[in-house]
């Protein structure tokens, strides 16, 4: 029945990669990612996979190798981080496009310049509509949980999607934490025989794929694709459901953290969700009703139900690890979209945090708690958008 | 057994790329697409990096290939293919599939000596049991006759088009045929339309071999080059003849000749058919004729030489050692 371990993000993902056995992987270095993918390729040298390495000559390779790797009829894998799905952007959209169901967890790293290697969110962020299914993980258990739920997702037949899972660069993927693993035959009988569709190494039934479609007819793939996004949320539901019964670990669409009855709340993405789960756990110590929103499906975003569960707080600040300079950060203008159409909205505020892997410490949410009970207090808001952890 | 290099037999085989596909009438790329196609005697499943080609052939629910078919970007098709071609070896191994399948490149200059660069050179240094075949015509002719570093000397693109002070491109080719053998690869080769059979018979060596191939082959573009619409065989004849386009192989590295002119005709010969070099017989461009044909002579040598080392290489090792 399982087996607890002491493991770093990279290596419990690169075991969960191990447990599903994809059979082709691709893999390129690249700071914080670079552990999981050299773990996973000594399990393909000690022949504990099936799985055939391409060890290619950039990301973007890397990704066109699994482009056609998966375009081939089998399961295709691979991870990077930062500039490394920068490099990536083009082919992300190739992935989607051709509705082909590769995983690929990131390791979310800054993008140059200055180089930075450490942990933020500006890589997936930039690459949020690019069509991908984006799973986001506060630790490694998560990060785990969701690589083995990742492939139920991507694969359904009703949708056919790649899915990003995402985790903080160095502080979940090089940090040690507690981690149940399932057993291999549980992760192999819940990820299931892959079921191919359309492949193209059928040479009896010879397939053009990647035509060239004009405007009499591009739009309405785009649209399709779109329509396949907004089923992902009951799949994910679905898959969540059935992980739940081999795991006894319950996931959802997002993490609602004492929010029942709060008044103020946080909206913030993976790893800095836990430290601000034990700040709230203070405020409410202190008698203030504080709450907190982590969200894990981001793409697609399930507004209504992000909507329902905050549109009664009085004051939010959603905190954002990557920027749009010169406009609110990303994660901010969703929770604004989920709100919108609510007569009566909490006040909403943005705050930037922890770029480039700047700690965020318990005082930085102590903070923005403080700030959004004065807020209530006052209906007053200095800055709708303003930074945290910075020297001004 | 392998239906013999004759018209009367290769007749009756299935043109594996149809035609009503849209490239431009005469257009050398197709011819180099269904005599490499007819030349196989494999399943064959095919690539292309964005191009002519590419646009043309799989247009909405429309496609010519007859044979399973990729296309994802511009500078990927290298990395595509070797996806495919790691898939099928995946699956094989655990028993999931049987039949046997060869992959093939087809990709144009642009995305092969220039954005493709890469991924080709990782692919062939990966060692992925693949044919890549680039069907160069000198210039990125889908976005409308913009110099690659295939373009000639001399020649007039609209990238670098033929002003009062710049007379066209200046700079000399890069040497692709000889930097893919380079890497290593146990097959490397250039190849021409005009000489079929010898294009045939290298396609077939080459999907026998095991391992990383290179076919370059020369594939005119009238719409590029400024020629007639009929001159696509004869302007590669004369690529051959001027020894603008050596017919060659590099199998492990040894260099081959596959056809010699019986006389090398002077570079005018080729040049002189075609509009985009017009601009170099007037009397102010002479140097960069006279450069242009010792750019082909000098490589002529070169080849010679190789091939002559190659040949006498082996013999001459073993001597050596008999003497010690």
């Amino acid at each position: 029945m399982g087996k607890i371990v002491a493991v770093t993000g990279n290596e419990a993902v690169a075991n969960a990669l191990r447990q599903i056995n994809p059979d082709v992987c691709a893999a390129y270095p690249i700071t914080p990612q670079t552990d999981l993918m050299q773990r996973f390729s000594s399990f393909a040298s000690d022949g504990l996979v099936d799985t055939e390495m391409i060890l290619v000559e950039s990301e973007h390779s890397a990704l066109s190798a699994c482009i056609g790797a998966s375009a081939a009829g089998g399961r295709a894998v691979t991870a990077t981080a930062g500039p490394g799905l920068a490099l990536m952007w083009e082919v992300l959209f190739v992935a989607s496009g051709m509705r082909l169901p590769i995983l690929m967890p990131v390791v979310n790293r800054s993008l140059s310049a200055p180089l930075n290697i450490h942990g933020d969110h500006s890589d997936a962020m930039g690459a949020r509509d690019s069509g991908w299914i984006q799973l986001w993980s506060e630790n490694a258990q998560e990060a785990y949980d969701n690589t083995v739920q990742a492939l139920n997702i991507a694969e359904d037949m009703d949708i056919r999607l790649p899915i990003m899972v995402c985790m903080d660069g160095f502080i979940i993927s090089h940090s040690i934490e507690r981690v149940e693993y399932l057993d291999d035959d549980v992760v192999k009988n819940f990820v299931g025989e892959y079921k191919p569709l359309n492949p193209l190494l059928d040479i009896k039934h010879p397939k053009s794929i990647g035509p060239l479609i004009l405007p009499d007819a591009y739009m309405e793939y785009k649209r399709m694709q779109h329509e396949a996004m907004s089923k992902v949320k009951d799949i994910v539901l679905k898959t969540a459901d059935a992980f739940a019964q081999i795991s006894g670990r319950k996931y959802g669409l997002f993490e609602a953290y004492r929010l029942d009855d709060a008044e103020v709340g946080i909206v913030i993405l993976n790893s800095a969700a836990g430290t601000t789960k034990d700040v709230v756990d203070s405020f409410r110590e202190k008698g203030i009703k504080a709450g907190l929103l982590k969200p894990r499906l981001f793409r697609p975003f399930p507004y209504e139900e992000v909507g329902e569960a905050l549109k009664d707080l009085k004051a939010i600040c959603v905190l954002d690890r990557a920027d749009s300079f010169g406009a609110f950060a990303p994660l901010y203008v969703e929770i604004a979209a989920s709100l919108y159409t609510y007569k009566t909205k909490p006040i909403l505020i943005n705050k930037v945090y922890g770029l480039g892997g700047r700690d965020y410490m318990p005082e930085h949410a102590e903070i923005v708690l403080n700030e959004l009970v004065e807020i209530v207090k006052t209906g007053k808001v200095k800055n709708y958008k303003d930074y945290i952890g910075v020297r001004e | 057994m392998a239906t013999p290099l004759s018209l009367k037999e290769l007749s009756k085989k299935e043109v594996l790329l149809s035609s009503g596909h849209r490239m431009c009438s005469g257009c050398g790329a197709p011819i180099v697409v269904k005599m490499v196609l007819l030349a196989a005697e494999y399943p064959v499943i095919a690539c292309s990096s964005t191009g002519c080609l590419e646009v043309s052939t799989c247009i909405s629910e429309y496609t010519a290939w007859k044979i399973p078919w990729i296309h994802s970007a511009f500078e990927n098709a290298a990395a595509t293919i070797a996806g495919v071609e790691t898939m099928y070896r995946s699956l094989k191994k655990q028993g999931k599939i049987t039949d046997d399948i060869k992959f093939i490149n087809f990709c144009g200059d642009g995305g092969t000596y220039d954005i493709g660069f890469q991924s080709l050179s990782g692919a062939m240094e990966r060692g992925h049991d693949m044919l890549y075949i680039c069907y160069d015509n000198g210039a990125y002719m889908n976005t409308g006759i913009q110099r690659s570093s295939a373009t000639p000397i001399g020649a007039d693109t609209t990238t670098c088009p033929v002003g009062s002070v710049i007379p066209g491109k200046l700079q000399q080719r890069k040497d692709l045929t000889k930097i893919m053998a380079d890497h290593g690869i146990p097959y490397a080769a250039q190849a021409a339309i005009s000489n079929w059979q010898d294009l045939m018979r290298k396609v077939r060596k080459a999907l026998d071999i095991k391992g990383p191939k290179f076919m370059n082959i020369l594939a005119p573009c009238n719409r590029g080059w400024r020629s007639g619409n009929d001159d696509a065989v004869m302007i590669s004849r004369l690529a051959v003849e001027t020894c603008y386009w050596p017919l060659y192989e590099i199998e492990n590295g040894d260099l081959k000749i596959t056809s010699k002119p019986k006389e090398k005709k002077p570079l005018t010969e080729f040049l002189k058919i075609q509009g985009r070099f017009k601009h170099l017989f007037a009397p102010e461009n002479e140097w960069l004729l006279k450069k242009a044909q010792e750019d082909v002579d000098r490589g002529w040598e070169r080849l010679l030489r190789d091939e002559a080392c190659a040949a006498g290489s082996k013999p001459t090792e073993e001597k050596t050692e008999e003497n010690q």
